[in-house]
């Protein structure tokens, strides 16, 4: 039964696959968003960049919210709830939300334990720097990996090197043989069935996206051209200057990121993107990605 | 050995090619419309339908697909047989209109409500046990007179044909079983 629930779980972030999923503050921007391409849409109360401007602590949306986006579109509906806190993922899942983001982007409710995902009929994807942090949470039950980037930075480099990374650690661990494996599981902090599991298969179990910084057609091709499978895009869109355009622009350049011609012509007359952050600007506190373990 | 082509644009294609790939034959990611020359047949994937046909629209792939659909064997899994139906609920553009079939979108409900089965499939009266994976799956509420049960899960046709075109509510390219594919491309 688990491993029937699990591959029903895997099975949609397939579905998902080759496409983009937009974060959307109401019902429409969500029809925006599904006019555009989108394969999903993210609904959250602020977009991660105005989370960042605003400070506070942030937490899971409003239901009442939630519940008009899921009227107003037909595709896939996910939602946000702060690490650790598994009565807002009771809640997510009672809403029939389709998949649950355990997000750094929110506050984090429990700094030790992330949620044990397997207790949920509902899908989770997770954040992740590097292969440690991806197979802890797939171990706890994720279905989904995403990079964390650096999320509401509109800077695209965190996320380039958190897929990098997981990326080369791959790589490594398919050259390493199986005694080896079981010092590198350990040094990383990873079940050693899933380290074999990478190992032998030279990809994770589950799907890979990306997300966390992504503002343009050419950020999203480059993500996909290192390996990740889908595009998250968070602020990136509503806080341009023609969210419509970006929107339909950046779902193109995913279909076709490895054609360069698709990907030029999808990012002409397309208005200003956010304006963005550097990285070195934001003091170390206030780096998202470093919430959660 | 078949050249098969599968619409790439979005969805679990890789999925399909990789089911093709093992049967023998060759499988050939379709992102623009020249892709379909020289393909035997065309897989339409799972994935989302809207997405799907927004892409296809925008990237001018109709016609072709159109004309291809006409002349050749066509699958549609899940997202696919809403593509591939006469009329679908809450689509932004139409249907190939392929197979005279009505459909209800989403009609199990949300993930929460996605379930795997096995089914009984009727291949041209050879009777087979196959696992059928639901995802977020869309129903077909009517059919035409051409159209032919393969498959029921209770009350629900969930695999039916006419002529060349054949449609699963269900995900085959998500289990081991490679049956259907296999009836696909040597008997369609």
């Amino acid at each position: 039964m688990l491993k029937e629930q699990f591959k029903l779980k895997v099975g949609l972030a397939e579905m998902l696959k080759g496409g983009v999923i937009m974060d959307v503050t109401n019902a429409d921007q969500a029809k925006i968003a599904e006019d555009a391409g989108a394969v999903a849409v993210m609904a959250l109360e602020r977009i991660p960049a105005d989370i960042r401007a605003d400070g506070g602590v942030a937490r899971m949306s409003n239901p009442k919210m939630i519940k008009d986006i899921q009227k107003a579109v037909t595709i896939p509906v996910m939602a946000k709830c702060r690490i650790g806190h598994f009565a807002e993922a009771q809640v997510l899942q009672t809403l029939g939300i389709d998949f649950i983001d355990e997000s750094e982007v929110l506050t984090p409710a429990d700094e030790d334990n992330h949620i044990w995902k397997h207790d949920f009929k509902i899908p989770f994807v997770c954040g992740c720097r590097n292969l440690g942090e991806a197979l802890r949470r797939i171990s706890e039950g994720a279905a989904m990996i995403r990079t964390k980037g650096e999320a509401g930075s509109g800077n695209i480099v965190e996320a380039v090197r958190h897929m990098r990374r997981v990326q080369s650690e791959i790589k490594h661990v398919a050259t390493l043989d199986k005694h080896e494996r079981v010092a590198f599981a350990k040094n990383i902090g990873a079940s050693l069935e899933l380290v074999q599991y990478v190992g032998e298969h030279g990809k994770l179990p589950v799907p890979n996206f990306a997300a966390g910084g992504v503002a343009t057609p050419a950020d999203a091709s480059l993500m996909m051209q290192l390996g990740a499978e889908t595009v998250f895009v968070g602020s990136g869109i509503f806080k341009s200057s023609d969210p419509e355009a970006r929107a339909k622009a950046i779902v193109t350049a995913t279909t076709h990121y490895d054609d360069p011609d698709v990907v030029c012509k999808a990012s002409e007359s397309l208005g200003e993107a956010m304006p963005g952050i550097e990285i070195s600007s934001i003091p170390e506190n206030e780096m998202l990605q470093n919430r959660g373990w | 050995m078949a050249r098969i082509g599968v619409l790439a644009l979005q969805g679990d294609f890789e999925k399909h090619s990789l089911m093709i790939e093992q049967l023998g034959h060759q499988a050939v990611a379709v992102k623009k419309k020249e892709h379909l020359s020289g393909c035997d047949r065309l897989i339409m994937p799972g994935g989302e339908s809207t997405a799907i046909l927004k892409l296809i629209d925008r990237l001018g792939m109709r016609d072709t697909l159109e004309k291809f659909i006409a002349g050749h064997p066509v699958m549609g899994t899940c997202a696919g047989l809403i593509m591939l139906a006469r009329q679908a609920d809450r689509l932004p553009v139409p249907p190939f209109a392929a197979i005279d079939i009505l459909v209800q979108r989403n009609a199990y409900g949300r993930q929460i409500d996605s379930f795997i089965d096995r089914i009984d499939v009727d291949f041209d009266g050879c009777n087979k046990q196959m696992e059928a994976v639901f995802i977020r799956a869309p129903k077909i509420v009517a059919l035409g007179p051409e159209v032919r049960v393969m498959a029921r899960h209770k009350q629900d046709v969930v695999l039916a044909r006419q002529k060349h075109i054949m449609v699963a509510s269900f995900h085959p390219e998500l289990t081991e079983d490679g049956a259907l594919h296999d009836f696909f491309i040597n008997k369609l």
